[in-house]
């Protein structure tokens, strides 16, 4: 249950966002109906396909959470377990996601700016984590951070523990959702172009001014489509968090864990108010973007 | 300022963007760079700027070496061929983006963010944003923004070459009249001859990344030294390696049998100019630039045979 709760996090950003492209009106009366029916036809089964996969399993967990009225959800979502659970994401995400932006934009202006060798392989190198699965991500920063690791010592003698807890969580969650923000950056950033930057710089402006006054605004909605998609993928991430956290019950278990938990303990109610939560928590922050476009879009008019 | 530049080389891989390169722009002169595309005339004016490296030689702006110092040091105003705007600015804070940066107090900016739409016409449009603004007015905007920091030099890319043809005559009337009003050393990248000629004190032609020829637009359409220069600039007639210009052919009226037969092929009516399209007697094609009254006066139809009289021809030797 927990795969399908983190397929709609991360698959409806896409859908919510990009505009819908529309054909232009065709001239005569015979092309125009077969190019409409054409259109019918593309659609169907382009929403046919979503309702399959996304909408029907959605809306069903959203039935069966309600099914028997509000008092077991409320006391599902009340339980001191699920109550940690949700803070834990909240603060994963809140690291992570801040983390991998900075990342992000400073990886984006690197590849598209810089001119240096190597920078092919770099390029690949971000786009790992898309490739590598998560639970494999897990574990190789079980290697590396756990108590066998190369950095376990070093680790253990300064009393910082990663792995089994909050901080590998983050790290965990950082790597399978690195690529997004640069991803989305990089092509923003090619069409903003050098000219603007240069001319600030010839008004004046240093680098840095030139970047937070020229650059960043220039490519802000990418940077805020980035930051988006990976906060829905940092909410849903599974596989490497459940390898790194341990999944300790009320310590190390974040929300899609705790849904997992529940369902593995026949507590079917207790799953699905958590998937739903989680549902919920990836449209706040899809219907939060989608404000913030519009109303600073209306004003600038960029 | 005066604008010297000294022996510059630049490459980019293996192409020779600028060879050798060598001129002066006087204090306060408006000079236009003149070339076709590829002869190292933006990479020129970038290079000036700051914008660009030269591989060796030198960059001079009022007696200072400025070949190592950064752009924004340079007091350089530049326009760039696409205007560049602050696209999330209104036209107010672009205009005033230089002098934020300098951390001006608000109410002198406001002043002389004023001032400046004023000077490019452009008052009342303050709130604006660029996409707001048609080309010729983001042209003005991008002009007011490169003035609003008092710069020595006044640098332009092709500054209308993206606009339609009204528009741009238009602005480059203008241009040379706010060039006289605040007289601040200018250079200006073109391809087009006519602009060149119309708006520069001093051009300076380019090709393949080497100076042809420099001086006042007179003197180089009147003693041009090489075919490149006599060909850009002003129309030509060529025969074999000897350049004619065409209001130099004499159409003669019909009764005068001396000089060269020729063909009457199509008659033009451009206006006041008409060109006569002429085949001569051995051959050769050439055209004749009249005005209109002497095409009336001399009855010019096609396929009329009459004679003409050819100029002395110009040969360069290469």
């Amino acid at each position: 249950m927990s795969s399908s709760a983190q397929g709609a996090v991360s698959i409806t950003p896409g859908a919510g966002i990009r505009p819908a492209q529309r054909a232009p009106a065709s001239g005569s009366g015979r092309d125009e109906r077969a190019a409409r029916a054409r259109r019918l036809g593309v659609r169907s089964v382009a929403l046919g396909y979503l309702a399959l996969l996304l909408l029907a399993p959605v809306a069903m967990i959203f039935y069966r959470t309600f099914e028997h009225g509000l008092a077991p959800v409320w006391s599902a979502v009340t339980a001191p377990n699920a109550q940690h659970s949700f803070w834990l994401s909240l603060e994963v995400v809140a690291i992570a996601v801040p983390l991998n932006t900075v990342f992000g934009v400073g990886m984006a202006l690197l590849l598209e700016r810089g001119r240096f060798r190597g920078k092919g392989l770099l390029g690949v190198l971000i786009d790992l984590p898309f490739a590598i699965s998560p639970v494999v991500v897990g574990l190789a920063l079980v290697l590396v951070y756990g108590k066998t690791g190369w950095f376990g010592d070093w680790l253990a003698t300064n009393g910082i523990q990663v792995i089994f807890s909050v901080p590998g969580m983050v790290l965990a969650t950082a790597v399978v959702s690195l690529p997004f923000v640069a991803r989305e950056t990089i092509p923003v950033l090619r069409e903003l172009g050098t000219d603007s930057e240069q001319a600030a710089e010839t008004l004046g402006a240093s680098a840095w001014q030139a970047f937070w006054r020229v650059t960043l605004p220039g490519i802000r909605w990418g940077v805020v489509y980035g930051v988006v998609l990976t906060t829905a993928r940092a909410l849903g991430e599974f596989g490497a968090v459940s390898i790194v956290s341990g999944r300790i019950e009320g310590q190390t278990q974040t929300l899609p864990l705790y849904v997992q938990d529940r369902f593995e303990n026949f507590d079917s109610t207790g799953a699905y108010t958590a998937a739903v939560v989680l549902a919920l928590l990836a449209l706040a922050t899809l219907l939060a973007m989608n404000l913030l476009t519009r109303h600073t879009r209306k004003r600038t008019a960029a | 300022m005066a604008i010297e530049v000294r022996n510059v080389d630049k490459r980019f891989g293996d192409f020779v963007a600028l060879d050798d390169v060598t001129m002066t722009v006087g204090d306060g002169a408006l000079t236009a760079l003149l070339g076709p595309s590829g002869s190292g005339k933006s990479t020129l004016l970038r290079i000036i700027a700051g914008l660009e490296t030269p591989d060796s030689g030198q960059v001079v702006i009022g007696g200072e070496d400025v070949t190592s110092s950064a752009a924004r040091t340079r007091g350089v105003g530049f326009v760039f061929q696409h205007y560049a705007p602050f696209k999330h600015m209104s036209v107010h804070d672009n205009v005033a983006f230089g002098l934020s940066v300098r951390k001006r107090p608000k109410d002198e900016i406001a002043e002389r963010v004023k001032e400046l739409l004023g000077l490019v016409r452009l008052d009342g449009l303050a709130e604006r944003y660029p996409s707001q603004l048609s080309g010729g007015q983001l042209q003005r905007m991008a002009l007011a923004r490169a003035l609003a920091v008092q710069p020595q030099v006044l640098l332009l890319d092709e500054p209308f070459g993206a606009l339609d043809a009204q528009v741009r005559a238009e602005l480059r009337e203008w241009l040379r009249r706010l060039h006289e009003e605040i007289h601040v050393t200018t250079v200006f990248v073109t391809h087009d001859q006519e602009e060149a000629m119309e708006v520069a004190e001093q051009i300076v032609v380019m090709n393949k990344g080497r100076i042809e020829q420099a001086g006042s637009p007179r003197h180089l359409y009147e003693s041009p030294t090489n075919e490149f220069v006599m060909s850009f600039i002003g129309p030509v007639n060529r025969i074999g390696d000897a350049f004619l210009r065409p209001h130099d052919i004499q159409i003669l009226p019909e009764s005068d049998g001396t000089g060269t037969e020729a063909l009457i092929e199509r008659v033009v009516h451009l206006g006041f100019e008409v060109r006569v399209e002429l085949k001569l007697h051995d051959g050769r094609d050439v055209w004749a630039q009249v005005t209109r009254e002497e095409a009336r006066q001399l009855e010019l139809t096609e396929g009329q045979i009459l004679s003409v009289r050819l100029p002395a021809p110009r040969v360069f030797s290469s």
